[in-house]
């Protein structure tokens, strides 16, 4: 499946869901991350249980401080 | 107010180009914006919002000049070490253009003081850095109704959202509220890339001007990243969500408060 993630276009196997995205794209830290799918934002409790569709654009959006004191979620 | 003669020298650059002129000038010298946190984002907005003759400059910071600022904090010399931010800062930005008046606030932002301080100013810079003061000062803003920045930077990069309240989507749209207590296990010292703070900074301050000038298009309903590494910016289109805590169909925040620090303590960060 086709699916465009931080407007890069990324071939995934098989069904995902949301989580099961941020799983495979390497986010290790969901909780610092707004995830936003064809242009509205998720809610967290939605990331289980939300399928992605072929197409679908995500972006992961993330806390971003001042410039320390938090740690990113990704490396 | 008429411009005198070593005003229209002084901003002639500004005077010249058709989108500002003279009328757009005399608006900036009677213009009022609010710039919380006097780090590393508010340096370069300080300093270039001083230059441009914006008229009245609030800055708000209760933290001092630490060693660790200079790197990224350029409205800061080592001189200034110890000094508190807010004089350090008012000091270099009358040192550029003397005929601004820069106001103080040597306090912490909290939902008691912010309330009293931001009516009045046409626009406020969020250049804070931690996640307790960016809730706040969007909240602040919301309930007075007033234009505000929002930025973030971390290691290369760094993200930036205007925000008209109850007009465009705000930042709770998009971060529903600080992440969950134990979302970070450790307090460790990420970095950021100093110049990263002047091309954000600078960018905040090129939208505090275009409001104020009502010129071109601002970044609302959309949030710009950068990324230094590979010098790209993207602009995400976001919507307002009708889930916001804020300013969604169902609010749930209906007045100012304190957002809990659910990360780690920062009182003692520097900006
Ligand atoms: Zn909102």
């Amino acid at each position: 499946m086709n699916l465009i993630v931080n407007g890069n276009e990324t071939n995934v196997d098989g069904e995902l869901t949301v989580n099961e995205l941020l799983t495979e794209q390497n986010v290790k830290m969901p909780e610092m991350v707004s995830v936003e799918l064809n242009g509205q934002i998720l809610r967290r409790s939605e990331f289980e249980s939300t399928k992605l569709n072929e197409g679908d654009a995500v972006e992961f959006l993330y806390f971003m401080g001042g410039g320390h004191a938090s740690e990113r979620a990704t490396d | 107010m008429p411009l005198s003669e070593q005003q229209i020298e002084r901003y002639s650059r500004h005077i010249i180009l058709e989108q500002v002129g003279g009328a757009g000038q005399e608006k900036l010298l009677s213009s009022k914006v609010l710039i919380v946190g006097a780090g590393g984002l508010g340096a370069p907005a300080g300093l270039y919002l001083a230059a441009a003759g914006v008229g009245t400059i609030g800055l708000v910071d209760a933290d001092s000049v630490d060693l660790t600022n200079l790197q990224r904090q350029i409205i800061h010399h080592t001189s200034d070490l110890g000094v508190e931010k807010v004089a350090s800062a008012r000091n270099k930005m009358q040192a550029i253009n003397p005929e601004v008046t820069v106001e103080t606030y040597h306090i912490k932002a909290t939902a008691d003081n912010i309330r009293k301080i931001i009516p009045g100013y046409d626009f406020v810079i969020d250049g804070t850095d931690n996640f307790p003061a960016k809730f706040l000062i969007n909240d602040a803003c919301f309930f007075e109704r007033i234009p505000f920045s929002h930025a973030g930077i971390l290691r290369f990069e760094g993200q930036l959202i205007t925000v008209l309240p109850r007009e465009t989507a705000c930042y709770r749209c998009i971060f529903h509220s600080a992440p969950p207590a134990g979302a970070v296990p450790t307090c460790s010292q990420a970095g950021v890339l100093g110049v990263l703070a002047g091309v954000i900074g600078s960018l905040q301050a090129t939208e505090a001007m275009k409001y104020l000038l009502d010129i071109g298009d601002l970044v609302t309903n959309a949030l710009l990243t950068y990324n230094a590494l590979t010098l790209e910016f993207r602009k995400v289109r976001l919507n307002r969500n009708p889930d916001c805590p804020l300013c969604g169909e169902n609010p749930q925040i209906t007045e100012l408060t304190d957002e809990e620090q659910t990360i780690c303590d920062l009182n003692d960060s520097k900006h």
